[in-house]
C-alpha cells in the first residue's frame, strides 16, 4: 500500500501565495474602507469631488447648519467659528468664517480635517472654497479669519433639519 | 551516513541533547516542544492574571502602579492567546494528526521545526519589553490606535515584531497541517472518514491562513504610522482610528474561533469514547464547523457597536452574530445526543469534556446577550464582557486542551496518569473557574468597567470572590503540572487501546507511541475498523464505506 499521489509541494506553494494574498488584502482594506465611506457617506466624510459641482436653483426649504472647531492635542492655536450656526436655504451659496490665532512663538502650519454629522448628510454638503483644502500657515502670534463657501444640495433627505460641520486643526510637522 | 554516525558518537551529551531538540523534524518531538512551551507561557500569563486579581482584591490601589497594571492586562491577554492557547492546539495537532490519519510524519517536517523555533524568540522579544525603559505595551491585547501609535511606549516596536514572528509561525504551521491532511491520509481514509479533531483542525488551519496575515498587516501599519510618516490611523493625515478597529476585528473574530474549533474537535473525540457510542451526527458536525468558520468572517462589527455605526450595519452584524448560535447549537445537541443512552463513565478526560460542553455553553449564551445591539450599548467595555470571553476561553479552549492531555497522555508516555489526582484537578479547576468568572457577570451588569486598576466600592464583594477564585484556579494548575510530570516519570503501564471505548488509528499503535509510526500506511481493514462512524448497515451507503 502507498499513499495517494503526493502534491505536498504544490499545495504548500498555493497556500503560501494565499497567505501573502491575505497580507495584501489587509492593506487593501484601507482604500476599500475609504471608498465604502465615501460612497455611503458613513463616517461623516465629505466628498472631495463635489467642489466643482454647480449649485442647483435655490429652493424655499431651510435647514440649520452648526459649526464646531477644535485644535487637536498639542496644536497651539485658538480656533473657533465666527458664527455658531446659520439658517441656510438649500441650493443657495453661503459663506462663513472661522477665527484662528497662533498662540505659539513660532510660525505653525496646520491642516484642518472636516467631519459632518449626521454622516448621511455628508454627501449633500458641497464646499466651493475651504481652508481645509490646503495647509494653512499662521505666523507667530498672528490671527486671521478663514472662509468657507458652501451650499447644501437640494435633494437633502427630508428628515434632516440640522447639520453639524466640524473641523479639527492638526499641526503639520515642520521639516 | 558514515560521517553522520561518527559525529553522533563524539558529541558531548549536552550538545547532543540541544541538537536533538533544536534540529528535530519528528512530529512527536515538535508536538512535545509546542506543548511544553505553551505550558510554560500558560504559567507566565497566569502569574500575570494572579497579579491583576491580587490588585483587584479590594478597592483602591494597593500593589501595582496603574501603568504596570495596564501592562499586565496587555501581556496577560497577548501571551494567553498567542502563547498558551494557540501553541497548545498546534502541539496537539502535531502529535495526533499524523497518527490519526495514518501518516508517517507531517508533510513539511523542516518547516515544522522552523515554525516552532520562531516562537521562543517571539515571546522572548515580547516579554523583554517588561524590562525596557517606558515599560511593556500597555494598550490592551487589541492595541487600538491611537493608543498603540501616538501614545504607545517605545517597546511597542518589539511587540510589533513579536507579533510578526508569531504570525509567520502560525501560518507556516497551518500550511503544514493542511498539506499533511490533504496528502498523507492512509488509503481508505476519505475526508468524510477523518476523526473530528482532524476535521476541526483542517478548518482552523484555513482560518489561520486567512486571518493571521491581516493581523500582520495591522501591526505593520501601526509600525509605519509610528516611524515612517504614514497616516493609516491618524486623522491628522487623513487616516481614521476607527478603521484600525475594522482591520483588527476582521482578524480578531476568526481568531476566537481559531481558539475554540480544535476544542470542539477534542470534545467530539472524547465524548464518544466514554459514552461507548459513535459520535451522533458526524456529518452535521463537519458542516457546522465549516458554517461557524464562514460566519466568523462576517461578524467582526459586533465588537464595534458603540463606535457609531449606522443602523443597517448594526442590524446586519447583530443577525449574522446570532446566526452562529445555530451551528453551535447543532454541535452541543450532537454531544448530548451522543451521550444519550450511552454507557457513560467519568474518567478525567470525560469530566473535562463535559465541563467544556456545559461551561462553554454558558459563555455562548452571554455571547448572544452581547450580540444584541441595544443590550451591548450597556455591556460594552464592562466586566460582563470579561466574564463572557473567559467563559469561552477557560472552560472552552483550556479545558479542551486539558481534556486532550489527559486523554492522550497514556499514549504519549506509556503510563496511566493518577486518576484520583486528575479528578481532584478537574473539580478544583471547575470550582475555581466559576468562582472567578461567574461574579464578573454581576459586577459587569452593575456597571463595573473593564481594564481598570481601581473600582467603586459597591463592586468590592464580587471582586473579592473573583480574586479568591482566581488564586484557587491558579494554584490548581500546579497540581496539573505535578500530574503530568508524575505520569512521564512512571505509573501503571497503559495498554495500546488505553480506553475501553476508544476508536481511531492512534489506539492501534503501541503505548508509548514509538518514535516512528506508519512508515508504511496501515492496512485498509485497520483503517476501516478505526472509523469514527460505525460500519453502516448492509445496503444503504455500504458501497461507499468499502470502496
Amino acid at each position: 500500500m502507498k499513499y495517494s499521489p503526493n502534491n505536498s509541494r504544490k499545495h504548500a506553494i498555493v497556500l503560501m501565495i494565499a497567505a501573502a494574498g491575505m497580507f495584501a488584502f489587509g492593506f487593501a482594506l484601507v482604500p476599500l474602507y475609504r471608498t465604502f465611506c465615501e460612497l455611503t457617506g458613513l463616517n461623516g466624510r465629505t466628498v472631495a469631488g463635489a467642489r466643482a459641482a454647480v449649485s442647483a436653483p435655490a429652493t424655499q426649504r431651510e435647514v440649520t447648519i452648526q459649526f464646531l472647531a477644535q485644535a487637536a492635542n498639542g496644536m497651539p492655536w485658538e480656533f473657533r467659528p465666527v458664527e455658531k450656526e446659520l439658517r441656510v436655504r438649500l441650493g443657495a451659496i453661503n459663506t462663513t468664517r472661522f477665527y484662528v490665532r497662533n498662540r505659539a512663538g513660532t510660525a505653525v502650519t496646520g491642516q484642518a480635517v472636516p467631519s459632518v454629522a449626521p454622516g448621511r448628510a455628508a454627501p449633500y454638503l458641497n464646499k466651493l472654497e475651504c481652508f481645509c483644502f490646503a495647509n494653512q500657515r499662521v505666523e507667530a502670534g498672528a490671527e486671521t479669519e478663514m472662509p468657507v463657501r458652501f451650499y447644501i444640495a437640494t435633494d437633502l433627505p427630508q428628515q434632516i433639519r440640522t447639520l453639524t460641520l466640524s473641523y479639527t486643526f492638526f499641526q503639520v510637522p515642520s521639516s | 551516513m558514515h560521517a553522520h554516525a561518527q559525529s553522533e558518537i563524539h558529541r558531548h551529551p549536552l550538545i547532543a541533547f540541544v541538537a536533538r531538540w533544536l534540529l528535530t523534524t519528528n512530529h512527536k518531538e515538535i508536538g512535545t516542544l509546542y506543548l511544553w512551551l505553551s505550558f510554560l507561557l500558560f504559567f507566565i500569563a497566569g502569574g500575570m492574571a494572579m497579579l491583576i486579581r491580587a490588585e483587584l482584591f479590594e478597592p483602591g490601589i494597593q500593589l501595582l502602579h496603574p501603568e504596570f497594571y495596564n501592562q499586565m492586562v496587555t501581556l496577560h491577554g497577548l501571551v494567553m492567546v498567542f502563547g498558551a492557547v494557540m501553541p497548545a492546539f498546534v502541539g496537539l495537532a502535531n502529535w495526533m494528526i499524523p497518527i490519526m490519519i495514518g501518516a508517517p510524519d507531517m508533510a513539511l517536517p523542516r518547516i515544522n521545526n522552523f515554525s516552532f523555533w520562531l516562537l521562543p524568540f517571539a515571546f522572548a522579544m515580547l516579554l523583554s519589553s517588561l524590562f525596557m525603559e517606558g515599560g511593556a505595551p500597555n494598550f490592551g491585547w487589541t492595541f487600538y490606535a491611537p493608543l498603540s501609535t501616538t501614545y504607545g511606549p517605545p517597546s511597542t516596536d518589539y511587540f510589533v515584531f513579536g507579533v510578526h514572528l508569531m504570525g509567520i509561525s502560525s501560518v507556516l504551521g497551518a500550511i503544514n497541517i493542511i498539506v499533511t491532511i490533504l496528502n498523507l491520509r492512509a488509503p481508505g481514509m476519505t475526508l468524510m472518514k477523518m476523526p473530528l479533531f482532524v476535521w476541526t483542525w483542517l478548518i482552523t488551519a484555513f482560518l489561520l491562513i486567512m486571518a493571521m496575515p491581516v493581523l500582520a498587516a495591522a501591526v505593520t501599519m501601526v509600525l509605519t504610522d509610528r516611524h515612517f510618516g504614514t497616516s493609516f490611523f491618524a486623522a491628522a493625515g487623513g487616516g481614521d482610528p476607527v478603521m484600525f478597529q475594522h482591520i483588527f476585528w476582521f482578524f480578531g473574530h476568526p481568531e476566537v474561533y481559531i481558539m475554540i474549533l480544535p476544542g470542539f474537535g477534542i470534545a467530539s473525540q472524547i465524548i464518544p469514547t466514554f459514552a461507548r457510542k459513535p459520535l451522533f451526527g458526524y456529518r452535521s458536525m463537519v458542516y457546522a464547523t465549516a458554517a461557524i468558520a464562514f460566519l466568523s468572517f462576517i461578524v467582526w462589527g459586533h465588537h464595534m457597536f458603540a463606535t457609531g455605526m449606522p443602523l443597517a450595519v448594526e442590524l446586519f452584524f447583530m443577525y449574522a452574530t446570532m446566526a452562529i448560535a445555530i451551528p453551535t447549537g447543532v454541535k452541543v445537541f450532537n454531544w448530548v445526543a451522543t451521550m444519550w443512552q450511552g454507557s457513560l463513565t467519568f474518567e478525567t478526560p470525560m469530566l473535562f469534556a463535559l465541563g467544556f460542553v456545559m461551561m462553554f455553553t454558558i459563555g455562548g449564551f452571554s455571547g448572544l446577550m452581547l450580540a444584541l445591539v441595544p443590550a451591548d450599548f450597556q455591556y460594552q467595555d464592562t466586566f460582563f464582557v470579561v466574564a463572557h470571553f473567559h467563559y469561552v476561553l477557560y472552560p472552552g479552549a483550556i479545558f479542551g486542551t486539558m481534556a486532550a492531555v489527559y486523554y492522550w497522555l497514556p499514549k504519549w508516555t506509556g503510563h496511566r496518569y493518577d486518576e484520583r489526582l486528575g479528578k481532584i484537578h478537574f473539580w478544583l479547576a471547575t470550582i475555581g473557574v466559576n468562582l472567578t468568572f461567574f461574579p464578573m457577570h454581576f459586577s459587569g451588569l452593575a456597571g463595573m468597567p473593564r481594564r481598570v486598576v481601581d473600582y467603586s466600592l459597591q463592586f468590592a464583594d464580587f471582586n473579592r470572590i473573583s480574586s479568591i477564585g482566581a488564586a484557587l484556579l491558579g494554584l490548581t494548575q500546579l497540581l496539573f503540572l505535578y500530574i503530568v510530570i508524575k505520569t512521564i516519570r512512571g505509573g501503571e503501564k497503559a495498554s495500546d487501546r488505553v480506553w475501553e471505548g476508544a476508536r481511531g488509528l492512534e489506539w492501534t499503535i503501541p503505548s508509548p507511541a514509538p518514535h516512528h509510526t506508519f512508515e508504511t500506511p496501515p492496512a485498509l481493514a485497520r483503517v476501516l475498523d478505526a472509523q469514527p462512524t460505525p460500519a453502516e448497515p448492509a445496503g444503504a451507503g455500504a458501497g461507499a464505506t468499502l470502496r
